[in-house]
């Protein structure tokens, strides 16, 4: 059911003693729970990498595996039927998330092939304009610096208790460009991912660095976004 | 399946409850006075004259000691749970109780019950214990496991409390269970739907809103909000401050500094909000100490603009949980209302404009009563645990963490490694290293809290990585695994890579007991459990023994003892010699029928009874006043017996 071509040593099942050699979370043999194993996302799911794929059968398939696997099912079982079980759901439900989602697959898919991707953590560089943290893109340099004008001035201006509808106005309408910006980053990837799944060589190569840079430009524009949002809002 | 049962426990701020699955139906277990709710109230009774340690009661009984004794008695203690020093003390302006002199920061904090201190999870574990108690005397064996409920947007603090309570009550926890999931299971049961449902859950202290999609019987938690700090408490403290304040301003007392007359005003006001509920104005009529009246009329419209700021809160969560979940309003197809405090009409229109209810012709499901629908639905999770039960092999939960686990990074920022909403159990690798050579500790400090400083989210622990091999800086490289489990509580394990030696952890929680703490707390022993249990059933047979002795004993003197005819006298008279001749010995069952002999034998003379009691009771005093009275005084009532005898 989940295999893996790379794993080699073949492993004994604690329960029936047959061994094995394929990565999996239960025993081919006795159908009994294993200790979680090294193995991608993917293979948890029994999935050929690719970056498009089916959401309504990933779906299906984490039903069926959390059925199997949840520690609900092993409330009354031995401690070490429970640990793994704790573990293979864990993994399992780490998996879905990522998959499920089509950027953090995405990530996560170039990731897996070498690809370095920014992380996206707090004080890293939560606000994109605070010290340098990730690069403007060059075709929105003009615009991004407006913006950050209008948004030091909204600030003040709240700070001061003053209301400006003009510039409300206008930093929605920013918003609302960002936001376009960012769909249209969106239709990019995805037009990136036949070329990456179904590609030769070359072509996966040329794809994964145009869809490394859309990441980039993505982020940086997703992290405008929430920073009008949070001036607007709050 | 009589051994080995699995119950499943509603913890409440206010009542609390537990039930079972019955067959294919999920049923709450009344306690002895025949009521399914134990009110989550605990007093310690005075003290004994050898000196010894003084017993509690919980329930019905501890809250009627509320307004003599209030400094006997804790309730609300949920609020309590899992908090800090700073946090309890400001929670407890509202309240009649204090923390301990001794308590530093730093320590759980304890609570002065009388001349003894207890942790709020000791407090819980004695209402937990007495559910415990109402199952093992309903099932007539021992109970040692169960699923309790909490609410979603409990902390791991909160849930390891609560974890903490039931182990000192003796009890397994085999699961926590999200308050406003297990009302979702106990309204899915009979309506195997697809769909999204959210689930608005405002209790007595916390409001909780779920949202989820029900496919296959799998039970899918999308998101989840709420606070837990809010709730029908806070209603009620609103209505006591305003006859505070007006009986100082109208009366020149001022009561705030006595707590027996707190808690008679603060019963009044509950009175008059589930009034309101249903009547369109309620009175405040209260004895002054001075012999003065305080009288109030509360029009509804006036008491539901001073509650609009406190549902105003749940709002904001319900509005988020839907934008977490990735859905607007018109994608729920429905609307479960859990929780005492979403009987208030001003609390329904809320969730119907929130949901667009009435716009698109639907209503809010309210079909299972909102006190016990939790309970029923820990039930249910409990028959899941359990397995091998038909009605619930199809079902399965999975739950969300409410909160995003961070780590403390440089500059006290938080960074985030297991997003809130996420299914759990769920985990996050990190990897650290030292910054200094040589260096073989690594300090970590892992917070919970959507804030963007480590300070203003909640601190869970500090963990230190020692024993890493010295190295020169930035060469260690140590693999730190976060893993949340099926109950939302966090496990930290480590490894150094470089030299693959475990790297050891030192786990100090920032709020919580350590596992000798819990130990020493533990109520029963129980690792004679079975046999305190047949100690304690044997007690408990005798009890009513004697019950039914010493009711009987003064039968023949009563008025209605000549109208019953003379087999009857000496039929009961024979019962009577047979139970005394065999109450002592060990025999349960022999005890146990002797008893129902005797109770059967006194039928005639107890309806006789009754019916001359009725005739008291025209003659002056009410039935109900009879009626408490003897709630009052019945120690260990009699199952058996249809009246008591006086």
């Amino acid at each position: 059911m989940l295999k893996v071509i790379e794993s080699a040593v073949p492993v004994e099942c604690w329960s029936c003693s047959v061994a094995h050699n394929e990565l999996t979370l239960f025993c081919p043999h006795c159908s009994k729970i294993q200790p979680p194993q090294e193995g991608n996302y993917f293979v948890v799911f029994s999935l050929e990498p690719h970056l498009n794929i089916d959401l309504e059968s990933l779906e299906r398939e984490f039903h069926r595996l959390s059925r199997k696997l949840h520690p609900d099912r092993f409330a009354r079982a031995s401690e070490s039927e429970k640990e793994w079980s704790l573990a293979d759901t864990a993994l399992l439900n780490d998996a879905y998330r990522t998959l499920k989602d089509p950027i953090r697959r995405t990530e996560y898919l170039l990731k897996l092939n070498g690809a370095e991707i920014g992380e996206e953590h707090a004080g890293k560089n939560r606000r994109p304009n605070e010290m340098g943290a990730s690069r403007a893109p060059a075709d929105l340099l003009e615009e991004v610096f407006d913006l950050n004008m209008q948004l030091e001035e909204m600030r003040m201006a709240k700070a001061s208790g003053e209301e400006d509808p003009a510039l409300k106005q206008s930093l929605a309408e920013a918003k609302a460009k960002f936001e376009g910006l960012l769909n249209a980053v969106d239709d990019e990837l995805h037009g990136e991912w036949n070329a990456w799944d179904n590609g030769d060589e070359a072509a996966r190569h040329a794809a994964q660095n145009k869809m490394v840079a859309l990441l980039d430009r993505r982020r940086y524009l997703s992290n405008l976004v929430r920073e009008v949002n949070e001036t607007l809002g709050a | 399946m009589a051994e080995g049962r699995v119950v499943g426990i509603d913890l409440g701020t206010t009542n609390s409850l537990v039930a079972y699955m019955e067959g294919e139906k999920p049923v709450v277990i009344p306690g002895v006075d025949g009521s399914n709710l134990v009110p989550s109230v605990v007093a310690l009774d005075p003290m004994p004259n050898d000196g010894g340690r003084p017993t509690v009661t919980v329930g019905n009984s501890a809250r009627k000691v509320l307004i003599e004794t209030p400094e006997r008695v804790i309730y609300s203690v949920k609020r309590l749970m899992g908090r800090g020093l700073s946090e309890v003390e400001k929670e407890l302006a509202f309240f009649p109780f204090r923390i301990a002199d001794d308590v530093e920061e730093g320590e759980v904090p304890r609570i002065q019950l009388g001349e003894l201190k207890f942790t709020p999870p000791e407090i819980s574990a004695y209402v937990l214990r007495q559910l415990k108690r109402n199952a093992e005397r309903f099932f007539g064996t021992p109970v040692t496991q169960a699923v309790i409920t909490v609410p979603a947007y409990f902390n791991d603090a909160q849930r390891q409390a609560t974890k903490d309570a039931g182990r000192m009550a003796g009890l397994e926890v085999l699961r926590l269970v999200n308050e406003p999931t297990a009302a979702a299971l106990a309204y899915g049961l009979d309506r195997r739907r697809e769909g999204t449902i959210a689930v608005y859950d405002l209790g007595g202290g916390t409001f909780d809103i779920s949202i989820l999609k029900l496919r296959d019987g799998i039970f899918e938690v999308l998101s989840t909000n709420g606070d837990t700090h809010l709730g029908g408490d806070d209603i009620d403290n609103l209505l006591v401050a305003i006859a505070l304040d007006e009986i100082h301003a109208e009366h020149g007392v001022d009561l705030r500094s006595q707590p027996g007359a707190v808690q008679a005003i603060r019963k009044d006001a509950i009175d008059a909000k589930i009034s309101l509920s249903s009547e369109p104005f309620a009175q405040f009529d209260i004895e002054l100490p001075n012999g003065d009246r305080y009288q109030r009329e509360i029009p509804r419209e006036v008491f539901e603009q001073l509650i609009e700021p406190v549902l105003e809160r749940t709002a904001g969560p319900c509005k988020q949980a839907m934008l977490d979940a990735g859905i607007t309003p018109s994608q729920i197809d429905e609307v479960v209302l859990v929780g005492g405090s979403t009987r208030i009409p001003a609390v329904r229109k809320l969730v119907d404009d929130l949901f667009q209810l009435s716009a698109r012709g639907r209503k809010a499901h309210t079909e299972l009563n909102p006190d016990e629908v939790v309970a029923l639905g820990a039930a249910v999770q409990a028959d899941i645990l359990a397995g091998a039960s038909k009605a619930t092999e199809e079902l399965l939960l999975l739950d969300v963490t409410p909160l995003s686990l961070g780590i403390e990074a440089l500059g006290g920022t938080v960074a985030k490694i297991i997003q809130r909403n996420s299914t759990i159990p769920a985990s996050a690798t990190e990897h650290f290293t030292t910054g200094v050579d040589g260096q073989t500790n690594v300090a970590i400090h892992v917070v919970q809290g959507e804030r963007e400083l480590a300070a203003d989210c909640r601190s869970l622990a500090r963990f230190d990585l020692k024993g890493i091999p010295p190295m020169s800086a930035g060469l260690p490289r140590i693999e730190v695994k976060f893993l949340i489990d099926a109950d939302g509580i966090l496990h930290v394990s480590a490894r150094e890579q470089r030299s693959g030696k475990e790297a050891q952890i030192e786990v100090k929680p920032t709020y919580g007991l350590t596992d000798e703490q819990v130990e020493s707390m533990i109520l029963d022993s129980f690792d004679h459990a079975e046999e305190d249990f047949a100690k304690r059933q044997l007690i408990e047979t005798r009890n009513e023994a004697e019950t039914i002795l010493a009711a009987v004993e003064r039968a023949p003197q009563h008025p209605v003892w000549k109208h019953l005819n003379q087999q009857e006298q000496a039929g009961i008279l024979a019962a009577r010699a047979h139970l005394v001749s065999i109450k002592q010995n060990y025999d349960m069952a022999a005890i146990r029928e002797a008893t129902l002999a005797l109770d059967q034998a006194t039928r005639h003379f107890a309806e006789l009874m009754m019916d001359s009691a009725v005739t008291t009771a025209i003659r002056g005093k009410t039935m109900e006043a009879a009626g408490e009275e003897m709630d009052d005084n019945v120690s260990a009532p009699h199952p058996m017996a249809p009246a008591e005898f006086k």
